[in-house]
């Protein structure tokens, strides 16, 4: 009882902490759109550098002075002021992500010690640990490659995901049912959050990807979009994360499909959610076959994704929520 | 990737608007129809038509899944029922559309996987493409000065590059290598093995057989057609493939959350059995339960529902004993407010049949009479009684869960209410008009066994297996192209070494040339540029 109460207090904290993060993040955003906006010849070239390294170096150019927008500071000290104040919310925002995460690791460690089994037996246990590998996997990315402009999209993914968990989704620490009582609760939920948490992220990406290329077409890239690496960069790194949770995804299907032939006698059963992970499955081999495919290059292939990702959500909030089916498991 | 261009070239060099299409003839426009099939924009609309297709089976009720909510739904929509069954909404996955669209898919991808075959194999014997007359013009390049060293840079280059799995060919001044050719395998053998997936289910759908039967605890199954309540099997089914094993359970053991969190979810479900191989054969006790099926010979015995059957005696208007036993009673709810007949066809001079209520938590109360909970805490059994003449026995069959009230007559007392009959376990009742009486003597459980074979699952797990294997090296496996040139006249030669990457979302091409040009220029000063 104790453990489960230290556990929502942590999961309830870390969404507050993770909602603290993104203003944070939106205030490092906002204060970038004061930083000097340079000649279109001059971004492209710096684009072609961000191609090349994946860390953004903060555009600070006060020989640039001549090329301000209004609004933007006024002299180079102005300008590193504000780079400056940039540089505090960005760090601000890494630094309160840690802390959610450290606070909703503790919160799923302890929900595990409170339920004396793996802590992902329903909705909400499965959202916080999904949430754990989302944000983890972007800690160890801002620490080997620098993609803090990932911060905004991904804490506010991971507020909205564990505020959702910690009030919609809350059921408190029971057992399983005995259809959950299998080797196989380990290996498919687990594979299911991990290439989730990699859909979640390639979505994201790929939602990046398209604000980031309609503002490149339109010669329009200043504030937070600058700061993004180039379109194309975004795509390669939202197809590297989609091209890993793709076959974990095959597994995670295939591994449902072997635990449904153990627990209900039948592999494949159509059930929603087994027919919504073959509709995910199948949108996404449809990304990655319009990837090598002349004229579904890059918005079309960033279009599909999204709507995977769309698929993806749908077949754990609506199929869990709306349809009834053998995977019931929200206990809501 | 230039695989799949080829393929893309294939398609778009027989585009639609090409003005000698009439010309083509029958077996032109069956070569049209095909290259058009196995285009990979065909391939692309076909997988969205299927991610389509199959949406509407999770969101309207399928007759495989609850037969019962099909029906429910045509009685609620009118209109609509019918139509939605004239399009076979309520069995997508079996509708002709569904099928059309993924077998186009897989003539789809047969066309590309052949083609790409072919390709692969003249791929793996051909030798690395020769060396491109200037390096720097690569993605990545590297060039070292070696000043006068001797003719052995070129074998140290071959050997670093073989050490690094390249395919190295050496060729006058220049050696040129490849490395990668798994990427191609991977996909080839993720497509293929998709192929041999769909043969498995195929395989299942077509010899396999799957049934249902309802056991009362104590009680047995013997494998045969008579003995399933209900079975479907593929065509090529015969039913002398039906082992002749039988089951017994000897008891059940249930338990339910009593906990105020999910109070009465279940958490145990374990049915210890006696399984008799073949008649004859030594028994051996085995344990049933949710995710640990029996597996008899290529038989898997599943353990898929329960519930309860209260266990009455009936005795007709003569005294004598018109019924004795268990009656199954099918579960309504999540608490198992229980529905079912006790039929006493024999009872004399008049038959008597009950419409019968089984609560294995009962509460009385304004909803009328329900349970609360899933075990059996305070079981009692509430009924309402017909009678009528003796009928003649047709042997037609008919439904034991439910009473169909033709020739028989509701029981009511003197005002014209129904009789209805309430009864705790032990406790029995005289009807009115000295029809009879009816005892419940007490109640077991029924365990509901599924008795299956699906012979093509090995096969379609092997193929999964391989495909997702695959997949992997498909994604993962980096195809690179190296040259090194030595270049220049003694005295000022120089290493040029020249990389490409033949799959994008890859890194560190330009590092490893670099590294390839200091080391094949060791011992000598490096200046990679």
């Amino acid at each position: 009882m104790r453990y489960e109460y230290y556990s929502n207090l942590a999961l309830v904290s870390s969404a507050v902490v993770y909602m603290l993060a993104m203003f944070a993040h939106a205030a490092e955003w906002a204060a970038a759109r004061r930083l000097s906006v340079k000649e279109p010849a001059e971004r492209e070239l710096v684009n072609v550098a961000a191609a090349d390294n994946v860390r953004p170096e903060l555009d600070v150019h006060p020989e640039l002075e001549g090329h301000r927008q209004p609004g933007s500071a006024s002299g180079p000290q102005d300008q590193a002021a504000v780079s400056r104040r940039v540089e505090q919310f960005g760090r601000m925002g890494v630094a309160l992500t840690i802390i959610g995460f450290l606070l909703s690791v503790a919160g799923v460690v302890t929900r595990a010690l409170a339920a004396h089994r793996a802590p992902w037996g329903n909705m909400f246990e499965f959202t916080v640990m999904a949430m754990v590998f989302i944000v983890g996997v972007y800690l160890i990315m801002v620490w080997r490659a620098g993609v803090r402009w990932l911060g905004l999209p991904v804490t506010l993914l991971a507020a909205v995901g564990n505020g959702l968990a910690v009030t919609v989704f809350y059921v408190a620490v029971a057992p399983l049912v005995p259809a959950l009582h299998s080797v196989w609760f380990l290996i498919h939920i687990v594979a299911a959050a991990i290439s989730g948490a990699a859909f979640n992220v390639g979505g994201v990406m790929s939602i990046l990807y398209l604000v980031k290329k309609r503002a490149e077409e339109r010669d329009n890239v200043h504030g937070y979009l600058e700061r993004l690496p180039s379109s194309r960069k975004i795509d390669l790194i939202a197809y590297r994360f989609l091209a890993f949770a793709f076959p974990l995804w095959t597994f995670t299907v295939v591994a449902g499909a072997i635990w449904a032939e153990y627990a209900w006698g039948r592999y494949w059963g159509w059930d929603p959610k087994e027919t919504w992970a073959l509709v995910t499955w199948v949108i996404y081999a449809g990304y990655l076959h319009a990837r090598s495919t002349a004229g579904w290059r890059g918005t079309r292939a960033a279009v599909i994704a999204i709507v995977g990702l769309a698929s993806f959500w749908f077949n754990f909030v609506g199929i869990n929520l709306f349809v009834s089916g053998l995977h019931s498991y929200a206990g809501i | 990737m230039t695989a799949i261009k080829t393929r893309e070239s294939a398609a778009g060099s027989k585009g639609p608007d090409r003005p000698d299409l009439p010309k083509l003839g029958w077996r032109g426009s069956l070569r049209y129809l095909w290259t058009q099939l196995s285009s990979m924009r065909t391939a692309l609309i076909l997988l969205f038509a299927l991610a389509l297709a199959a949406i509407p089976g999770s969101l309207v009720p399928q007759r495989r899944i609850s037969p019962v909510r099909v029906s429910d739904f045509i009685n609620e929509h009118p209109r609509l029922g019918p139509i939605y069954d004239r399009v076979g909404l309520f069995s997508v996955y079996t509708s002709p559309w569904f099928s059309a669209i993924y077998l186009l898919l897989f003539v789809s991808l047969v066309g590309c996987i052949i083609p790409r075959v072919g390709m692969y194999a003249r791929a793996l014997r051909a030798r690395p493409p020769r060396t491109p007359r200037n390096l720097a013009r690569l993605p990545a390049y590297a060039m070292v000065d070696i000043a006068d060293q001797d003719d052995g840079v070129l074998g140290r280059a071959a050997a670093a590059l073989r050490q690094r799995h390249y395919r190295v060919d050496t060729a006058g001044d220049s050696v040129a290598a490849e490395r990668g050719y798994l990427r191609e395998a991977g996909n080839l053998v993720f497509h293929v093995s998709l192929v041999f997936v769909l043969v498995g289910v195929a395989i299942g759908a077509l010899w396999g057989f799957r049934g249902t039967s309802v056991v009362v605890v104590g009680q047995g199954f013997s494998n045969n057609l008579t003995q399933f309540d209900d079975f479907s099997a593929g065509a090529e089914f015969s039913e002398a493939d039906l082992a002749p094993f039988s089951v017994t359970v000897k008891d059940f053991d249930v338990r339910f959350e009593t906990g105020p969190v999910q109070r009465g979810a279940a958490r145990l479900f374990r049915a210890n059995v006696e399984v008799t191989e073949r008649p004859g054969a030594a028994p051996r006790r085995e344990v049933l339960e949710v995710n640990t099926p029996l597996r008899i010979g290529g038989t898997t015995v599943h353990l898929i529902g329960h519930g309860y059957a209260p266990k009455v005696t009936v005795k007709d208007a003569q005294g004598n004993v018109a019924f004795s036993g268990p009656v199954v009673m099918l579960p309504q709810d999540g608490n198992f407010t229980s529905v079912g007949a006790i039929k006493a066809p024999d009872a004399r001079p008049e038959r008597l049949a009950f419409e019968a209520l089984f609560l294995p938590t009962a509460v009385l109360d304004d909803q009328g009479p329900h349970s609360v909970f899933p075990d059996a805490l305070n079981p009692a059994m509430f009924a309402n009684v017909w009678y009528g003449p003796p009928r003649v026995e047709t042997g037609k069959p008919e439904n034991v869960y439910s009473l169909d009230p033709t020739g028989l007559r509701q029981l009511r007392q003197a005002d014209g209410q129904p009789v209805r009959i309430a009864l705790k376990v032990g406790d029995g009742v005289t009807l009115p008009d000295g029809k009879g009486s009816i005892q419940l003597d007490g109640w077991v459980r029924w365990v509901k066994l599924q008795i299956g074979d699906t012979p093509g699952v090995p096969i379609s797990l092997i193929a999964l297996a391989f495909a997702v294997t695959g997949l992997c090296l498909s994604l993962f496996v980096r195809p690179r192209r190296v040259w090194i040139r030595v270049r220049g006249e003694p005295g000022h030669r120089v290493v040029e070494v020249g990389g490409l990457d033949r799959a994008d979302a890859r890194a560190g091409l330009t590092e490893d040339v670099a590294e390839l040009a200091a080391e094949v220029s060791r011992p000598e000063d490096v200046s990679a540029t």
